[in-house]
């Protein structure tokens, strides 16, 4: 007997795979009800492109071959998003920026292609910040996503967080059961604590980069967006494994990430960082952190005290590295093999003319700092001392890891907050990243996931860490500080 | 130390990235202040670090020098502006 459809939308993942696996469901039935919701919700503007009849027609086909007593997968009839920043074979993709408006994939990224193997249908591509680049999804340049969330008695559009903030809104919303979301410097994890679900950034490595618009090639990295921790973790299983089109992609065996939720946490050592309590940190999500502790410890886990002493410079050394990679990675966008084209007199007019079109205010202030630190005479000065720093960073992580299993820390240091409100100073907008930067800059594998509400009623997140390549103890710690929150609040809309 | 407008005009140059003259004032202004911000690393100790370029650690791989692609000039011209013949077109370089 299949449930109503007014709940397959509230469905997990894993709840979802079962019913189609016992044949209690179709995934026609289920991904129908998706893209109704995707349509009731277009207000929350969480897609640039919506395929629903591609999705359905995939559904019955994944129905048909279920009947035969064939699945293809993990994955197989599970409706996802997928962020506009991973090309699509034959569907636009635009990184949400106008100088990639209308640029149709001839190839599949290796994540999506990984995901399709497995069975899941795409229901549309998500809305971002332009080229990835910003906190709070304001920069995108098909208008801004909202939060469904709402402060209580208060009825202002919240940010969703960004960048992967139409992948987090679309979660959050009901309108799919997981979405892909990438990573370079907290861009998975931070709009997901806006938006009370778990977002997972894995290991440096653990999933291809090829086919995905680059951003920062040295710390972009690909992730699950989902309602719960087990669903992040059925997801990684698809996304991951060793890619040779992608030359830091790792050649390791993908785990039984699912299976290691299970694991518990008795006698694991939780790592506390006090340089992470930093300045202007929300006093509630500060009592969530102590509250996270706790559950931790009532687990059966250990709580130790680390240090992680370069922490302040984190940011100051993202904000050198991350430019001046996007700078040379943007250069690509010049007009003449896909995108936007400004035509002009000679050849450096039309490059000009089209990058000043194409690029909207905070790329083009990107490129230009990126320019600027990789430039004869500050090469040295910013962009190497930046490299020396990253060094320190993850240094201090693996001394850290020679004390505990995992870190615990929150996502963010305040909840999501209004429209306009942070976006006319760029410094303010970047401190939104100032707890999930340093695991970026040390490649490490990383989780956001809801713990509880903010006296007016928004969700707030906790944040942990893992070592290179064991996001298995990652899930283990996330599954039990995840049943330990019985986290159930639903956000206003969707 | 302080972006001005001179100096933002050059680096948008060296971009190939068009900024308006009235732009020019606002974005040294920003410019200024994150390369400012930035500068607080100065107080870290790096003396005898290594640059860290990558956290892969790992070699590049070899593959055998052969073609794994091609012959699909039309699929790979497919998003150009103005393609001619299977090849990307611009304005005139050589007179």
């Amino acid at each position: 007997m299949a449930p109503p459809t007014g709940s397959l939308t509230e469905l997990t993942l894993a709840a979802a795979r079962d019913l189609l696996a016992k044949g209690e469901m179709s995934a026609a039935e289920l991904t129908e009800a998706h893209v109704a919701a995707m349509e009731a919700n277009r207000g929350l503007n969480a897609f640039v492109t919506e395929t629903p009849h591609v999705a359905i027609e995939a559904a019955k086909v994944s129905d048909t071959r279920r009947a035969k007593g064939e699945t293809l997968g993990a994955l197989d009839g599970i409706p996802l998003a997928i962020k506009d920043l991973f090309c699509t074979e034959g569907v636009q993709t635009t990184a949400s920026s106008h100088i990639l408006e209308g640029f149709i994939p001839p190839y599949e990224s290796t994540v999506t292609a990984k995901l399709k193997a497995a069975g899941a249908l795409m229901l549309g591509k998500t809305n971002l910040d332009e080229f990835a680049m910003g906190s709070s999804n304001e920069t995108s340049y098909f208008g801004n996503v909202e939060n469904p969330w709402r402060r209580r008695g208060d009825n202002r559009p919240l940010v969703p967080g960004g960048s992967s903030g139409g992948s987090a809104s679309a979660v959050a919303a009901g309108l799919c059961l997981g979405a892909t979301g990438t990573d370079t410097g907290g861009s998975i994890r931070q709009p997901a604590a806006f938006c009370g679900i778990v977002g997972m950034k894995p290991t440096y490595g653990r999933c291809s980069r090829w086919g995905i618009v680059a951003f920062a090639s040295s710390l972009d990295q690909a992730g699950p967006m989902a309602k719960t921790v087990r669903d992040s973790a059925i997801m990684l299983g698809a996304m991951a494994g060793f890619d040779p089109k992608d030359s830091t992609s790792a050649d390791l065996p993908v785990p039984d990430f699912e299976a290691a939720c299970a694991g518990g946490v008795k006698g694991l050592r939780i790592g506390i960082p006090a340089e992470y309590a930093v300045d202007g940190m929300n006093p509630e999500i500060a009592a969530l952190w102590e509250t996270g502790k706790a559950m931790m410890r009532d687990a059966g886990a250990e709580i130790v005290d680390v240090s992680l002493p370069h922490t302040k410079y984190a940011l100051p050394t993202y904000y050198i590295i991350a430019p001046a990679e996007a700078s040379s990675n943007l250069a690509r966008y010049d007009g003449v093999r896909y995108g936007l084209r400004v035509d002009a007199d000679d050849l450096t007019g039309m490059y000009e003319k089209t990058r000043g079109a194409g690029f909207g205010r905070e790329v083009k202030r990107r490129i230009l700092i990126g320019t600027y630190v990789l430039s004869a005479g500050y090469y040295d000065a910013y962009y190497i001392k930046a490299q020396k720093v990253r060094a320190l960073i993850a240094r201090d992580f693996r001394d850290a890891f020679e004390r505990c299993d995992v870190i615990l820390t929150p996502t963010t240091p305040g909840p999501a907050f209004a429209m306009g409100e942070k976006s006319s100073d760029p410094i303010a907008m970047y401190l939104n990243d100032v707890l999930t930067v340093p695991a970026s800059l040390a490649g490490l594998p990383a989780i956001s996931l809801p713990v509880g509400l903010s006296g007016d009623g928004l969700p707030l997140g906790l944040h942990m860490i893992g070592r290179a390549f064991d996001e298995e103890t990652l899930f283990r710690a996330a599954q039990a500080l995840e049943d330990a929150a019985g986290f159930d609040a639903k956000p206003a809309r969707g | 130390m302080a972006v001005d407008r001179d100096t933002v005009r050059r680096i948008a140059r060296l971009a190939r990235l068009e900024v308006p003259e009235s732009d020019l004032e606002t974005l040294a202004g920003e410019l200024s202040n994150i390369i400012g911000w930035v500068e607080q690393l100065d107080e870290v100790d790096t003396a005898d670090i290594a640059p860290m370029a990558s956290v892969a650690e790992m070699k590049l791989r070899w593959r055998d020098d052969v073609v794994t692609d091609g012959g699909i000039p039309e699929k790979v011209t497919s998003n150009a502006t103005d393609p001619k013949s299977g090849m990307f077109t611009v304005p005139k370089v050589v007179e």
